[in-house]
């Protein structure tokens, strides 16, 4: 069909070819492709990316996400700081990043341009909403001239169209508002993107069916608009190259699988922890930006033994969790790192008294409020140091939004068997980013042991009972109210190493401390030796990372020859430290510690393991790139330094 | 079920620990008779304290206890009570750890309404930390943090309860077994937050701050035991009471002879009424003692549970939650 002809298809709805006739693919193979939506928050770009990744596995793609919040909830429309984004990478091959550079780019007005573009790959395919680049909406980004005139959007491919205007004549017939009739925009454009890859709109027309089973005309009208997006793109006759990618040819190990959240895997294992451990669950928190999704998740499996309890402050949350825990429920509380600091002598109060607790902490920017959505790796050092006098507990972390289930599980297991709190790590990326999920057979993972109190024979001291010790894991029985025979005191006080009672004997202090000590050591016992994810045992360079950049590291491993021999460790189990990752790091000529703060695995590896690393820092609020990472590899590897202690390199 | 328990059932074999002549040794002793005639059983009774003087209670009585940090009693012994509603909780604070510190959590356990009894041990100084002004201390009070006298505005420890919603609020005084003992029964009875205040003598740092109404001789006119439906009269043999005065919308003091028809009856569910009550201070007033208010309502326990489809117990499995969402499968090569 003639675009001019058409009277729908306007002159700047046509393509304009920029220097690039084909999309350039940077990253290490040409089986994946980086989407990138952005929008003014109330746009519906989360919604919109959400429901791509979901049609893009039910074509049997992989796939992971990043969505990029602004920290404002509404913004003034139209102002770069009230952008929001949502990035997924999908392949034909395993992912396990949200990708570099974004190879399509949807911006629906000119701030999101203004932003995203910076990000976007040479020669991508950035798909313009121009109905909102008017002088106004130009203003408002900060733009003193078009960038459509000014030459900045040379070398990508420029596909403009009037996405509001289409979406209120799609919609018209339904007899909703103009603001209404264009918050519908976001299917409309998700048309557009399904057609662009060759992909029909059918899950997500099922998706709307059931989402707005409730009020028809909404339903309808997103109907019409997705449709009409879809159908835009078969008679505009676009014609961009697009990174082609294959449907069902992801190389997955067979079995089932969804989509998961890091939010939500998190929940559904903690929800099998208390499955495993046959206890209640209660888990007490106060919302705080990014650990709040798993306080919503959780808040929906009532069935599941969950109780939530939404406390006045972090400190009233961890305190409940506490309450709940003495009183035979496993008590779980959550929060980011300025809600962790409050909790911080309650923990203290947990190590003392010896009750079990899990401590999820969602990872921001900081210090103070710092970049609420931004993710960041910076509370190591509070998880592992950071409580008055010495008070260690266990510390690991999961590496990716499927690993929260098995990391979930094993905090709870970790604090059961040893009678301890936990501190489990991840961060506002692993929060919110998706990836798909083999599902788990939860009948074959081994069942949460509880400690239980022996009877008290009459006559015989209630503390020798309750302090009966388990001689390997040197946890208490877990004894609570409502017991009989076995009423008791603790507290905050230090307590008689024998009866439990409150003591102040020097002697009894020491070897109270160095009971505490030992009890986290003895987690050591217990965990799996540090594995090489890729690579060989030994070798030149080891690169080690803990958390959420374990996607980032991988790739950027792989990416390297082999007879380089580089090799990835990850690092789930931060305190205590595996037995064998010392003798593990000693086999490599130098070690690289890639990580989202200012050294915090390094300061750690160096005080456990008397090993130097070679620092990697980004603190940017954004994930590592591997591209970033190929590049410092390989110029350590081409650079052969005469010391092997580098020192501070700032990404 | 054993013979019943008696009061030095509930002593426990730790040796007490505070000042010769302080007033919680007349507490401690008034709980344990009250535990006794209320047929309290040990296992299932928790006492759960902050820090402070007061906060040492859970040692010398012999059922659960908890001593816990700083004004956080109420958040713990909440997760505690959610966990397992069937315990009997008593929150054990003071001043300083209850409405200083732990302002914020007392607040919210009292307009939640968990079934708690909270016993606010109200001293007027920080009495473990040696003798440092409290939020209830008096203006004026001269301490060593305070050298010239205390200048901002104490809180009330009853009203501020009020304020958060409380539903059940009672006082009595450290030594008076009679009244501690009766608002003790009436705690233990109440389906909900029991607030109450206990006016407890400190013989180092704030001896006789409550003699106002404590001595002997001055008991009679300066303090008046409330009865739910009883005229509220005090003073020898009853010859005064109160009634309201319309124009200034507050309490006066009446002949409780000449002016019978004016004397109010008390009413424990008149919220209105225990706002004036607990705002009477000597020497103008007498001081109100016993369960100056008691309303029915939802504890939040009840409330917690009743809202959840499964009363919280577990009757689906993560194998089937977790398939929930769309699924693919990926079949074998």
């Amino acid at each position: 069909m003639d675009a001019q002809a058409e009277g729908a298809v306007s002159t700047s709805a046509a393509l304009r070819t920029a220097a690039a006739t084909r999309v350039t693919v940077s990253t290490m193979d040409s089986q994946s492709v980086v989407v990138r939506f952005a929008g003014d928050s109330g746009d519906g770009v989360q919604l919109m990316g959400t429901q791509f990744v979901a049609a893009a596995a039910l074509a049997g793609n992989d796939f992971a996400t990043f969505p990029d919040f602004p920290a404002e909830i509404r913004a003034p429309a139209g102002t770069t700081f009230g952008v929001s984004a949502y990035q997924i990478h999908l392949g034909a091959r395993p992912i396990t990043t949200a990708g570099d550079a974004p190879h399509v780019l949807v911006a629906f007005n000119p701030a999101a341009l203004k932003v995203n573009l910076p990000l976007v790959a040479e020669g991508a395919l950035i798909v313009l909403n121009i109905d909102s680049f008017t002088s106004r909406g130009l203003a408002k980004a900060g733009y003193e001239t078009d960038p459509r005139q000014s030459g900045v959007l040379d070398g990508y491919q420029l596909v403009e169209v009037d996405i509001t205007k289409h979406t209120l004549e799609a919609t018209a017939a339904f007899g909703l508002s103009k603001s209404d009739s264009g918050r519908c925009k976001n299917f409309w454009a998700l048309g557009l993107v399904q057609w662009m890859f060759n992909r029909d709109v059918a899950s997500i027309a099922d998706w709307i069916s059931k989402r707005f089973a409730k009020d028809a005309t909404t339903r309808d009208a997103n109907l019409a608009a997705l449709r009409a997006g879809h159908a835009y793109g078969e008679t505009a006759e676009l014609t961009a190259s697009l990174p082609h990618v294959g449907t069902g040819t992801a190389q997955f190990p067979p079995g089932e699988y969804r989509g998961v959240r890091g939010s939500e895997a998190l929940a559904l294992g903690l929800a099998a922890a208390g499955e495993l451990a046959d206890r209640p669950i209660m888990f007490c928190s106060y919302p705080i930006t990014p650990a709040s999704p798993l306080l919503h998740q959780l808040a929906r499996y009532g069935h599941l033994g969950i109780g939530v309890f939404q406390a006045e402050d972090e400190i009233a949350a961890v305190c409940a969790a506490i309450g709940a825990s003495y009183g035979g429920a496993i008590g779980i509380t959550s929060s980011s790192g300025p809600g962790i600091a409050l909790k911080t002598e309650a923990i203290g109060l947990a190590i003392n008294a010896e009750i079990p607790l899990v401590v999820v902490d969602s990872q921001r920017g900081g210090p103070s409020t710092g970049l609420p959505t931004k993710t960041e790796q910076s509370d190591l050092y509070q998880a592992v140091y950071g409580r008055n006098a010495d008070a260690p507990i266990p510390v690991i972390a999961a590496r990716s939004p499927s690993d929260c289930f098995e990391v979930g599980i094993e905090a709870v297991r970790i604090a059961l068997r040893h009678m301890t709190p936990v501190m489990l790590l991840t961060d506002g990326y692993l929060a919110n980013a998706a990836e798909p999920w083999r599902l788990p057979n939860v009948d074959e993972i081994p069942k949460i042991e509880v400690n239980r109190p022996g009877p008290r024979d009459p006559g015989q001291d209630v503390g020798s009972v309750i302090f009966d010790r388990d001689p390997v894991t040197l946890g208490r029985p877990w004894v609570s109210p409502g017991m009989p025979n076995l009423m008791h005191r603790i507290g905050g006080l230090e307590k008689d190493i024998r009866t439990g009672n409150i003591s102040y004997d020097a002697q009894n202090h020491q070897a109270m401390t160095n009971l505490r000590a030992d009890k986290v050591a003895a987690v050591a016992k217990f965990i799996p030796p540090q594995q090489v994810e890729i690579g060989p045992e030994k070798g030149s360079l080891a690169v080690v990372g803990w958390g959420s950049t374990y996607g980032a590291l991988y790739q950027a491993v792989r990416a390297i020859p082999s007879k380089e021999r580089v090799s990835h460790i990850h690092i789930r189990y931060l305190s205590p430290l595996p037995e064998n990752l010392g003798d593990l790091l000693r086999g490599f000529d130098r070690i690289l510690v890639p990580e989202m703060n200012m050294g915090q695995l390094a300061t750690l590896l160096r005080d456990k393991l008397g090993v130097e690393t070679i620092q990697f820092n980004k603190v940017t609020g954004q994930p590592f790139l591997i591209g970033e990472l190929v590049q410092k590899i390989r110029s350590l590897l081409s650079a052969k330094p005469a010391v092997r202690a580098v020192r501070g390199d700032r990404a | 079920m054993s013979a019943q328990l008696q009061a030095k059932d509930f002593a426990s074999s730790q040796e007490v620990r505070w000042c010769p002549g302080c007033g919680d040794y007349a507490v401690l002793k008034s709980m344990t008779r009250a535990l006794a005639d209320v047929g309290a059983v040990p296992e299932k009774t928790v006492f759960v304290s902050g820090i402070g003087c007061a906060a040492r209670f859970p040692y010398y009585v012999e059922t659960y206890g908890f001593h816990t940090i700083h004004g956080r009693a109420p958040a713990v012994a909440t997760g505690l009570k959610l966990a397992n509603p069937e315990l009997d909780v008593w929150v054990v604070t003071g001043d300083g750890d209850g409405l200083s510190i732990g302002g914020n959590h007392l607040m919210h356990a009292l307009r939640r309404n968990v079934g708690l009894k909270i016993l606010l041990f109200n001293n007027e100084v920080y009495g473990l930390t040696k003798g440092q002004y409290s939020p209830t201390s008096r203006l004026g009070t001269r301490t060593p943090s305070s050298p010239q006298g205390s200048f901002d505005t104490p809180i009330s420890p009853c009203g501020f309860a009020l304020g958060a919603g409380a539903k059940f609020i009672a006082r009595a005084i450290d030594i008076d077994k009679t009244g501690l003992g009766g608002v003790f029964e009436a705690a233990h009875g109440y389906d909900g937050a029991a607030f109450v205040e206990i006016f407890q003598n400190c013989i180092v740092y704030n001896d006789g701050v409550y003699n106002s109404f404590t001595d002997r001789d001055k008991a009679a006119d300066a303090q008046i035991h409330v009865r739910h439906g009883q005229p509220l009269v005090f003073g020898e043999n009853g010859s005064k009471g109160l009634a309201f005065d319309m124009k200034s919308m507050s309490l006066k003091i009446v002949d409780a002879k000449a002016q019978a028809s004016e004397v109010l009856v008390h009413d424990e569910t008149n919220r209105m009424l225990a706002q004036l009550l607990v705002a009477m201070t000597p020497p103008e007033f007498p001081i109100a003692l016993g369960v100056v208010l008691r309303q029915p309502g939802t504890s939040f326990e009840k409330a917690y549970y009743a809202n959840q489809p499964t009363q919280l117990k577990r009757t689906g499995k993560v194998a089937d939650v977790l398939r929930q969402t769309s699924i693919w499968r990926v079949p074998a090569q």
